[in-house]
């Protein structure tokens, strides 16, 4: 099959970091392609260099065998190429039609928009592709999913011959994902080429035909999805043999230890964020809730951790209401919160480990007293932190900042369980980590439950919640919809779920497609 | 752990930061060179060793200018730590300037008490001035914390309504007839001038000596600077760890302002003696900007940039002796600011491309 795409020993440096080192790439005609590697691997830079929003430094780049240099997206776009971003680049006020056209408007006359004819653009540009969509329907209305399948129209629109998809199954619910591999599978019948970025390995194996690893920056392998397994996958990507089952024994469940009661509270704008959530958390259990980003997770912890006021309902901590305390408060009776937003929330980045290992416990013996700090002890505890957590830093003085994202989470799930709390609460606790710090983290977050302490997991990964927890509670639109056992718990029961619906009339319907 | 390389890398940023402000000293005085030289049309070895000298001989060349220049200098290492300690919370406590009128007005409404013994009256007349600051700064503070509104703008006006009530009280019941300005205080409140009385210079300058200590530890051995620091570097993460932000915006804005107040205070009762009638600023707290600005908000380094600043605005006079406008001062002192603004700007830009290039990984 001829090359679409060639890349030939592309190089690009950024200050401190070497992002991709001599990297080629090559992109067959109607394959869909997946670039897999870690985060940070280098997989994003890459595909910035060929849609042209970086200028690598050493490399040359072939499109349907021709040499070419890519100066700017506008001329990746001339080229045929199309990049649907991790984050979408829709105007949310905007109708799907106005958001299609937008830079491309068809004109009638000299200044008005002809927006029957985008309309009728896009109608006929969905329905050639499969993609069920109102074109009057405004952004804010619709399904993330379905924003996804407007971005993927966008970039049809303009003429893309190849498509660049970055991390495009991280908003998405199963079954939206289930869907979302149809429609690859359609742009291929349609000639369409697709690199996927990715470091979800079941989905590669599941979408693609081929695959490239990028570890650290370096080129490793190009393999055919059907001589290759997970497990092979994943050593390429992180060099070793790693263990992707998480090991744990039966849980011997304690006291209740949280109790939350018909919760309510708002959002950041004012909106109703939780609509009376309910939920028990017990001692030696992990609690895991499931739910597509933006349910009401993050207000959730906000308000149980008193980030956020509740304006109904109640918390109780050990039978003990703690609804409307200070931070400081619920965390001296014994909550530990490994926060969703590390950098923002977790660390002061400019702050040294030793300063950072006492946040939130900065006002208790014996790391002060009265108003004078003793550093002397704060130094022994971040250095039992450094040493039993296994935190890779120079030393104890340097900046938060300078260490990796594994090493930051280290830190923080180190200090907050040596807070011997009775209750961890662990958001997102390995969002952006590698294979092995993940491994970690969820080793220590087993080990603390069967230590007795309660642990509530939220998590966008489905596939974590599934092997940690021991119970999945599912939120969807600020409710928890459904508590299950985790021996009861499938991919597809959740899925109905978090998409909203109910097991029960998912089940009936299920029955009825048999 | 590595603790030796730890502490290197500390003190090789430490030397950088105050590296730079050298740098920005350096260069301020080399550019102003070229407008002594454009002033008295010089030739540039000619023009470089009139500014120098001058500038020399009007703040350290001789004995008396030396003391001049610790006195001017003694007001701005009060006003440049009170800055300091709002910069560490992330705040421009801009109104320093009136927290300072304040502290030395009230200083001397409670200095003009006769019959009190000393032993009381400086304390008193100290601690008058020290609420004051802690006052005109709370005000502001509460507003930025409860309501939102921006410390800058409010400050801004405590600094007028400073600058008028004095003005009132100097002119109307405190006035002492044909003058533009109060009696004088009693001895009882006065501040120590260990130089004899004809020299200004007062204990007031190892007040502010200690207080930079003081502060130094307040902010880095203690839970309040611990917790000022957070605030001010990362309010969300701060949050996160318990520590209440509108509590300790408040707290930095008293804080400063109490530092602010003892400044006007230990100036009134060893300088000036009175209240004078206000046509202007003193500019006490305006320069405590630069002065915090210099030192990176170090409190130790700004006892060393309140000294060139004190030697800067003192040498003014002398070098009108020699014909070069006293202008040149403060364009020296401009440009500084204007080469630090400069390296934030700067590493500002830097922070931001490092960051892009990390985006989407």
């Amino acid at each position: 099959m001829a090359n679409v795409v060639e890349m030939k020993g592309i190089t690009k440096v950024f200050p401190g970091t070497v992002a991709n080192d001599n990297v080629d790439f090559t992109l067959e005609k109607g394959e869909i392609h997946v670039l897999l590697g870690e985060n940070g691997a280098g997989k994003t830079t890459l595909m910035n260099v060929l849609y042209g929003l970086y200028q690598p430094e050493a490399g040359e780049i072939y499109i349907n065998d021709k040499k070419v240099e890519i100066k700017s997206p506008k001329d990746a776009i001339s080229l045929g190429i199309g990049m649907v971003h991790q984050h979408f680049m829709l105007i949310h006020n905007f109708t799907i039609a106005e958001n299609m056209v937008l830079g491309q408007e068809p004109k009638k006359g000299a200044l008005s928009i002809d927006m029957e004819k985008a309309k009728k653009d896009t109608k006929e540009l969905a329905d050639k592709y499969g993609f069920n969509i109102d074109p009057d329907s405004v952004i804010d209305d619709i399904t993330v999913g379905q924003q996804q399948k407007v971005e993927i129209l966008k970039a049809l629109y303009r003429g893309a011959e190849i498509l660049i998809l970055d991390e495009p199954t991280a908003v998405l619910t199963p079954q939206e994902i289930q869907d979302f591999g149809i429609i690859l599978k359609n742009l291929v019948k349609e000639g369409k080429s697709i690199i996927l970025i990715t470091h979800k390995l079941k989905e590669v194996m599941s979408m693609s035909d081929r695959v490239t690893i990028i570890r650290r920056g370096k080129y490793i392998d190009t393999v055919k999805t059907k001589d290759t397994d997970i497990d092979g996958l994943a050593e390429m990507m992180v060099g070793r043999k790693v263990n992707l089952i998480v090991e744990k024994n039966k849980p011997k469940i304690g006291d209740v230890i949280l109790k939350v009661e018909n919760l309510k509270a708002l959002d950041h704008r004012g909106l109703p964020a939780l609509r009376g959530i309910n939920f028990e958390l017990k001692a030696g259990e992990i609690l895991g809730i499931a739910g597509v980003d933006g349910n009401g997770q993050t207000e959730l912890i906000e308000t149980i951790v008193g980030l956020r006021k509740a304006t109904e309902g109640k918390v109780y901590l050990k039978g003990e209401d703690i609804t409307g305390k200070t931070t400081r408060e619920i965390t001296d009776a014994g909550v530990g919160h490994i926060p969703e937003d590390r950098q923002k929330r977790g660390l002061v980045l400019k702050y040294s480990l030793l300063e950072n290992s006492i946040l939130g416990i900065h006002h208790r013996a014996p790391y002060s007293k009265g108003i004078m700090m003793n550093y002397g002890k704060i130094r022994e505890h971040v250095n039992n932190l450094i040493k039993n957590f296994d935190i890779r830093t120079p030393n104890e003085d340097v900046n938060a900042s300078a260490l990796s994202g594994g090493n930051q989470q280290k830190l923080i799930v180190a200090r907050e369980i040596e807070k011997d709390p009775d209750m961890i609460i662990a958001a997102q606790p390995t969002r952006g980590l590698d294979v092995g710090a993940i491994e970690y983290i969820h080793k220590r977050l087993v080990a603390e439950r069967d230590n007795g302490r309660a642990v509530l997991l939220v998590s966008l990964e489905l596939d974590e919640v599934m092997a940690l927890s021991d119970r999945i509670a599912v939120i969807y639109d600020g409710e928890i919809v459904d508590i299950l056992d985790v021996k009861d718990a499938t991919e597809q029961k959740l899925g109905i779920l978090m998409a909203g619906g109910t097991l029960h009339k998912g089940e009936k319907g299920g029955k009825n497609n048999e | 752990m590595n603790k030796e390389s730890g502490n290197y890398i500390k003190k090789l940023a430490l030397f950088r930061s105050f590296f730079i402000s050298l740098l920005a000293i350096i260069l301020a005085l080399f550019i102003s060179i070229f407008f002594v030289m454009w002033a008295k049309d010089f030739g540039f070895t000619a023009s470089a060793k009139l500014l120098f000298t001058s500038i020399w001989k009007g703040s350290f060349g001789t004995k008396v200018n030396f003391i001049e220049t610790l006195v001017f200098s003694t007001p701005l290492i009060f006003t440049g730590l009170a800055h300091s300690v709002a910069f560490k919370t992330g705040l421009f406590n801009i109104g320093v300037e009136g927290q300072f009128i304040m502290g030395s007005t009230v200083a001397t409404l409670i200095g003009l008490i006769p019959g009190i013994p000393a032993p009381i009256h400086i304390p008193l007349t100290l601690g008058g001035g020290i609420l004051a600051g802690m006052v005109w700064a709370g005000i502001p503070g509460y507003l930025k914390a409860r309501v939102g509104t921006n410390e800058v703008v409010n400050t801004i006006m405590m600094n007028f309504i400073a600058m008028h009530l004095t003005n009132y009280l100097v002119m109307g019941p405190f006035h002492k007839p044909s003058s533009a300005s109060t009696p004088l205080i009693q001895q009882s409140a006065r501040l120590y001038r260990f130089l004899g009385s004809n020299n200004r210079l007062n204990v007031s300058l190892f007040i502010g000596l200690a207080l930079a200590i003081v502060v130094y530890i307040l902010l880095w051995k203690t839970t309040i600077g611990y917790e000022i620091r957070a605030v001010g570097l990362s309010p969300s993460s701060a949050e996160y760890g318990g520590i209440n932000i509108k509590k300790n915006i408040i707290l930095a804005m008293v804080i400063s302002g109490a530092i602010a107040g003892m400044g006007g205070a230990t100036h009134t009762m060893g300088v000036q003696l009175q209240s004078i009638q206000l046509f202007g600023f003193t500019n006490f707290g305006f320069d405590g900007i630069a002065v915090a600005l210099v030192a990176k908000s170090n409190p130790i380094g700004v006892i060393f940039s309140a000294i060139l600043f004190g030697a800067l605005n003192y040498s003014s006079g002398t070098l009108m002796l020699y014909g070069i406008p006293k202008t040149i001062v403060y364009l020296i002192q401009g440009i500084i600011i204007l080469f630090i603004a400069g390296e934030y700007m700067f590493r500002k830009i830097a922070d931001r491309r490092k960051k892009g290039a990390l985006v989407n990984e």
